[in-house]
């Protein structure tokens, strides 16, 4: 094996090319080349390296030096100085509040204070190169399950772990895996949930092109513990990256023998097909999901039956969200023991957040499962820009809610969550300071879901139109008094009557932000005052997000 | 034997297989290869795939992805995902509806650009963010800076 003198990595996901990762990466190929140091020095295009914000990213070893917002225009710097004569470029070093530069990526609390578990190969490896994967322990796992393990041994060391599903809902893994292994059928299927419905949140968009083998691998110890020998991978059609590393990731799986029949000589094989969304938020629902895998609209049904007993085509089907499968390896691998040394009793493991709103450091977060908002948003995302105050964080997406600066020590698993009134859901996070208006807040995710709404259901369909109307009077400063009280009562009724999850889980954000925030609704209703300064009484509809058009993408 | 009068649609169909259940994958293709999704299209792939015409334009309807008609030269997806609202996303949808004298969901006259609305492009560390053409994306926007990224276009 050749021996490099420096390994420069460069952040190649989604957020750092948008920034201009591609330019600079031109740019320090060529300064190498100019220099004739080719040889000593070995560029690596990684996955998101997880300070998004900060992007373009470059990580330089041996030292861990990492630059950001690097430029075309910085390579030749960055070669001549740092290089060649192994001096740092300090103007571009992540530097503690603006001022003193960290001397390497250990010593920035952004990367010191998380866990990484899933994300242990994102922004370390080539995610195009299956070589690299199986260089860190890649497929080890799915080698001990298929040589060394019954199927039933694989669900009980998943059921001891404790792992719940990372898609929203946090149900045991094992114990669902349990209810397919048990159906006696020749065909059962194994479905990736790769669809991301939460409009401001991308964890899983950065595992699936930072490290696609690891959701491959874990789908196929999935496939082999429930018995099934085919899945699919359902992507968002908006994440064209992600789906071009998938295909590149299962092409090489399927070279190498890792994919297909007979794999590593057994008797297990499978094959993973890879299947496009087409931009409808209730296909990240499991039933719906499977009804548009069949090329049909993407309609939820009644449960039961479960998708366990019977799913695609009638089949028993288990579908597990991205981060779900790439914790897999690991359990499998290590030990549920291991696993469950991270996070707390009843959510052992880890959690990927994607950081984003108000925060100084956006980007993705891993975190042991219980660690408190405070630490997140404060600690790691090095607090609210100045000048500012944390106001609130709102986790769940459409279907969750907010937290208040008083719950800021509240431990995020899922018990404490929905003690607050919000849920743990796939892992968005965005912080809202003083400048946001909790009653706009309200009104925009539900005219997001008044969008996405399938219209199979009365309570869903009409019911979120009717909230909204009032959330609109409201922002617009034609708001009743007995609004709240309204807004409650319809509330309540959607949960308990809505076919789906998302008609059940869409009227949380208006029930948190009443909650903790009843004030500034009555600031709007009564003293025809926004407190936030959003809404503009003038205007009909009011508040930011006036804009109508129904959603197209 | 009937002559193919979509070849491109044909290899589509071709890859996917001619059934029911790859209608979703046939369109992604088809509208990737032709740009929108024409009334005699979707009556040939409703033909081929053996599903029904009232099935194809229920699929076609129900999901954002698919147009119906021919879009602009350039469409711009402006984001109106959680972060991007948080973070002032509407100064830019603004600015750029302001530049381009149209409003969301609308066509310049000359069909040079369209302005549609996407919740979230999974840039949200980036925010605010829009795309043009799908895969350039811009971000850390402010008004100033996204008519400058629209111009370039022009
Ligand atoms: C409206 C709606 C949207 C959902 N969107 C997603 C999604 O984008 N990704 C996801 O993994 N799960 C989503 N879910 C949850 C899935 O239905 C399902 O519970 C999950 O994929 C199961 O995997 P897990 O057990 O590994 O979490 C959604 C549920 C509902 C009701
Ligand atoms: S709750 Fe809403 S999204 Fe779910 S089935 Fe009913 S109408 Fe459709
Ligand atoms: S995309 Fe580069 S750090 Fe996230
Ligand atoms: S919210 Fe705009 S990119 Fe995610």
């Amino acid at each position: 094996m050749k021996i490099y003198r420096i390994h420069a990595l460069i952040c190649a996901g989604a957020q750092c090319l948008a920034a201009g990762g591609n330019g600079f990466e031109d740019a320090l190929k060529n300064e190498l080349k100019k220099h004739n140091i080719e040889e000593e020095v070995r560029v690596v295009e990684t996955g998101c390296m997880g300070a998004c914000q900060l992007g373009p990213l470059l990580v330089v070893y041996p030292e861990g030096i990492m630059y950001t917002n690097v430029e075309a225009k910085d390579a030749k710097e960055i070669v001549e100085e740092h290089f060649l004569k192994g001096r740092p470029v300090k103007r571009l070093m992540w530097k503690k509040e603006g001022k003193e530069e960290f001397p390497g990526l250990k010593d920035i609390p952004f990367f010191a204070k998380q866990t990484k578990v899933v994300l242990r190969n994102c922004g370390l490896i080539n995610p195009e190169d299956i070589n690299e994967y199986i260089a860190r322990d890649g497929y080890k796992a799915l080698a001990k399950a298929i040589v060394e393990m019954e199927p039933k041994d694989v669900i009980d060391v998943v059921k001891e772990s404790g792992l719940r599903g990372r898609g929203g809902a946090g149900f045991p893994t094992g114990l669902k895996w349990g209810f397919a292994a048990n159906q006696d059928s020749e065909e059962k299927y194994m479905i990736c949930n790769a669809d991301e419905g939460d409009p401001g949140a991308y964890m899983d968009r950065s595992v699936l092109e930072g490290d696609p083998h690891s959701v491959i691998e874990g789908m196929m110890i999935a496939g082999y513990a429930i018995g099934a020998n085919r899945g699919y991978i359902y992507v968002r059609a908006e994440y064209p990256l992600a789906v071009r590393r998938l295909e590149t990731a299962i092409k090489q799986a399927k070279q190498t023998g890792l994919l297909g029949k007979n794999i590593l000589g057994t008797n297990f094989s499978f094959d993973i097909e890879l299947r496009m969304g087409a931009g409808a938020f209730v296909c990240g629902e499991e039933t719906a999901l499977i009804s548009s895998i069949e090329g049909k609209r993407g309609e939820p049904r009644k449960k039961p039956p479960f998708p366990a007993i019977s799913g695609l085509f009638g089949k028993p089907t288990i579908i597990n969200n991205v981060e779900t499968l790439a914790n897999l390896p690991v359990i499998v691998d290590k030990g549920a023991k291991f696993f469950k040394q991270f996070g707390t009793e009843k959510s052992p493991g880890t959690k990927v957040f994607a950081l984003a709103g108000k925060v100084n450091i956006s980007g993705l977060v891993e975190v042991p499962m219980g660690t408190s908002l405070r630490k997140i948003v404060f600690d790691i995302g090095g607090g609210i820009p100045e000048g500012h105050t944390f106001k609130g964080a709102l986790t769940g997406g459409p279907s969750g809610g907010v937290i208040p600066m008083e719950f800021i020590d509240t431990p995020m698993d899922y018990e404490s969550l929905p003690a607050l009134g919000t849920i743990m859901g796939s892992g968005g996070l965005i912080i809202m300071d003083e400048t946001s208006c909790m009653v706009d807040v309200a009104k925009f995710f539900l005219k997001f879901t008044v969008d996405e709404s399938c219209g199979k259901c009365v309570p869903c369909r009409e019911g979120t139109r009717q909230m909204l109307k009032i959330l609109e009077r409201i922002t617009s400063g034609r708001g009743r008094e007995e609004d709240i009280y309204r807004l409650e009562k319809i509330g309540e009724l959607i949960k308990l009557t809505a076919l789906c999850g998302l008609g059940q889980t869409a009227p949380n954000p208006v029930l948190s932000t009443i909650r903790y925030f009843k004030e500034e609704y009555l600031a709007h209703i009564v003293d025809k005052k926004c407190p936030a300064k959003v809404c503009e009484f003038s205007a009909l509809k009011g508040g930011r997000n006036k804009y109508e058009a129904k959603v197209t993408h | 034997m009937e002559k193919s009068r979509y070849p491109q649609v044909e290899m589509e169909i071709r890859k996917w297989g001619s059934k029911p259940s790859s209608l979703i994958q046939v369109l992604h293709g088809a509208q990737e290869r032709i740009g929108y999704l024409s009334q005699n299209v979707l009556e040939y792939v409703a033909k081929r795939l053996n599903v029904s015409l009232s099935k194809v334009y229920g699929v076609v309807t129900f999901y954002n992805f698919f147009k119906t008609q021919k879009d602009a030269d350039h469409i711009i997806m402006t984001c109106m995902g959680t972060a991007c609202y948080v973070k002032n996303g509407e100064e830019v949808i603004t600015a750029i509806e302001k530049h381009l004298g149209i409003k969301m969901g609308e066509k310049t006259s000359d069909g040079k650009f369209s302005l549609q609305i996407v919740r979230c492009l999974g840039a949200c560390g980036l925010a605010p963010v829009i795309s043009i053409d799908g895969d350039d994306v811009y971000g850390r926007l402010t008004p100033e800076k996204a008519v400058e990224a629209i111009k370039r276009y022009q």
